[in-house]
């Protein structure tokens, strides 16, 4: 196709399939443990530390990496004292997020375009340099999810048992954890701070209808998400419209196509 | 007989927050018993079976499984648990009967990890124990409750555990499968000299299958016999009231 002859677009491409893998994959363990809100609240994060990158002058995504990390750790130590309310913690450090991030939009000022590209994702501005931070970030992740995917398959199916049978529970979850940060962060720059988490459920909860299996729901929600990236990129670049908004749109209506579809064979 | 102690409990008590639960529990656990324990409800078996299996910690005293203290004892894997209600898990999950089961299967560290091939002749092999072959690529949540619980038998087993420890395994389910259900278990303890420790409110069964029996009464070990037939039915009525005789000799 004549739009993938530039360079940017071609990154743009690579840059948005790695996220369509990855941001399904770490989100189906989210979802089936129900925690898929914490992808919502490590992403508002992340767009505090960009917002204190652009301030002191550091590479952005860095900052939001540290930022994104430092918060899952947080929800840790916090969910410990709330044991009984999980989403007490991921609520707290949402809000602190958002605050934080307005507090240094407001004092930085002038409302810089940067802050924009990571708030609702700008796929153009996918330089060489975020290329590399995502294909190392990525294959981390995928190394990690590869390794672990028995156990992680365990924790989310039945937490208790996986303790029993002798999975260390904990640092598992931590080190998935921050897993999600690390997904959230790379994630952030194609679809957006304010749309990551929905590429991490939505795919997920279309795959989640159609599968015969755990492996086939991974397989068909990492599908969802790739075909949402692709076309996305392809119709946001043709019409002119926001490549994360357009992504994201793209997987609510396979997700309705999906239900649809379903519940007409049932019938 | 020489009897081999698998478990031991020595003196211990446990509360949830400051609400005692268990007060001065003392039990062994021997290898061969088929063990039933009853108690009404809120007697605390279940706490008693989670200290067991490491889920809780003791307030007091220690707790034993296979000569080492349940702190650093890491070979879970000889030690199978069924526990109370099927339905713990999201029954929206999309996994396959075969895919919880094999998730189970203790696979040796590294280079030692079992094959893809051998794990699946394991798991059907267990399904095969409880009459489940031919479920092995359903997904897990379209069963019945009573098939699930079977495949959570078959989980338990899939790592030839030594002792098998059962909370509550046949509330729920139809009165055909449960007695096929006290067949395999039997089936399990003798032929396959698996230790059976079950808490179960099914007297009748208990008072003639098990070969000890435990109650349990407002967190004390109220009673614990060696049963030799006669004895079950005066422990029994010693627990529950007058109200049980009838029922045991039912049976
Ligand atoms: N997680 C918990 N937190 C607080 N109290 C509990 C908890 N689990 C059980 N209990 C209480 O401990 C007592 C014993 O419970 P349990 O061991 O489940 O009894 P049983 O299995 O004999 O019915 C009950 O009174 C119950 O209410
Ligand atoms: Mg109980």
């Amino acid at each position: 196709m004549e739009l993938f002859q530039f360079g940017f677009m071609r990154r743009a491409l690579a840059a948005g399939m790695i996220v369509g893998v990855l941001c399904p994959l770490i989100g189906i363990f989210l979802v089936l443990r129900r925690m898929s809100l914490i992808g919502d609240s490590l992403s508002h994060v992340a767009l505090a530390g960009v917002a204190a990158g652009i301030v002191s002058g550091v590479y952005p995504p860095a900052a939001a990496l540290v930022f994104s990390v430092a918060a899952a750790l947080g929800i840790e130590q916090l969910g410990k004292k709330y044991p009984e309310h999980a989403e007490l913690a991921i609520a707290v450090i949402l809000s602190a997020g958002i605050g934080t991030a307005v507090v240094l939009v407001s004092y930085a000022k002038s409302i810089n375009i940067d802050l924009f590209g990571y708030l609702f994702g700008n796929i153009l501005t996918v330089g060489p340099g975020d290329m590399w931070l995502i294909a190392a970030l990525g294959s981390f992740i995928l190394v990690f999810v590869g390794i672990y995917f028995r156990e992680l398959f365990f924790i989310a199916f039945d937490e208790e048992g996986a303790r029993i049978a002798g999975i260390p529970v904990k640092k598992i979850n931590l080190l998935f954890t921050i897993l999600v940060a690390m997904t959230i962060t790379l994630s952030m720059r194609i679809v957006g701070a304010l749309l990551v988490s929905s590429l991490m459920v939505i795919p997920v909860a279309a795959g989640i209808q159609t599968a015969k299996s755990f492996k086939h729901a991974v397989l068909m929600s990492v599908v969802f998400a790739q075909i949402s990236v692709v076309l996305g990129i392809v119709f946001s670049y043709h019409l002119e419209l926001a490549s994360g908004g357009t992504i994201v749109l793209l997987s609510v209506v396979l997700l309705m196509l999906v239900l649809g579809f379903k519940s007409l064979s049932n019938k | 007989m020489n009897m081999e102690k698998l478990i031991s409990i020595k003196n211990v008590s446990f509360s949830y927050g400051s609400r005692p639960v268990l007060e001065n529990i003392n039990l062994d656990i021997y290898r061969g018993d088929y063990m039933g324990i009853v108690g009404p409800n809120g007697s605390g078996k279940s706490t008693l079976l989670k200290l067991i299996l490491g889920i809780l910690k003791p307030a007091k005293g220690s707790i034993k499984v296979f000569g080492k203290s349940v702190d650093i004892f890491n070979r879970w894997e000889r030690v199978g648990y069924v526990r109370q209600k099927a339905s713990f898990f999201n029954l929206g999950f999309p996994a396959t009967v075969e895919e919880v089961i094999s998730a189970n299967i203790h696979s040796g560290k590294g280079l030692f990890n079992t094959s893809v091939k051998r794990c699946r002749e394991r798991v059907y092999e267990v399904l095969s124990h409880v009459n489940m072959e031919e479920y092995g690529g359903r997904l897990i949540g379209n069963l019945s409750g009573g098939q699930q619980q079977r495949v959570f038998i078959a989980r338990a087993l899939v790592n030839s555990p030594e002792v098998l420890f059962l909370d509550e395994p046949t509330v729920g389910i139809d009165l055909d499968s449960q007695r096929e259900f006290y067949c395999l278990l039997e089936k399990l303890n003798v032929n396959m000299r698996i230790t059976i420790v079950m808490v179960s409110h099914d007297i009748g069964v208990i008072a003639q299958k098990v070969n000890r029996i435990v109650c349990m009464g407002d967190g004390k070990l109220i009673c614990h016999q060696n049963s030799s037939g006669e004895m079950i039915p005066e422990v029994l009525k010693k627990t529950y009231g007058d109200w049980i005789s009838p029922i045991i000799h039912d049976h």
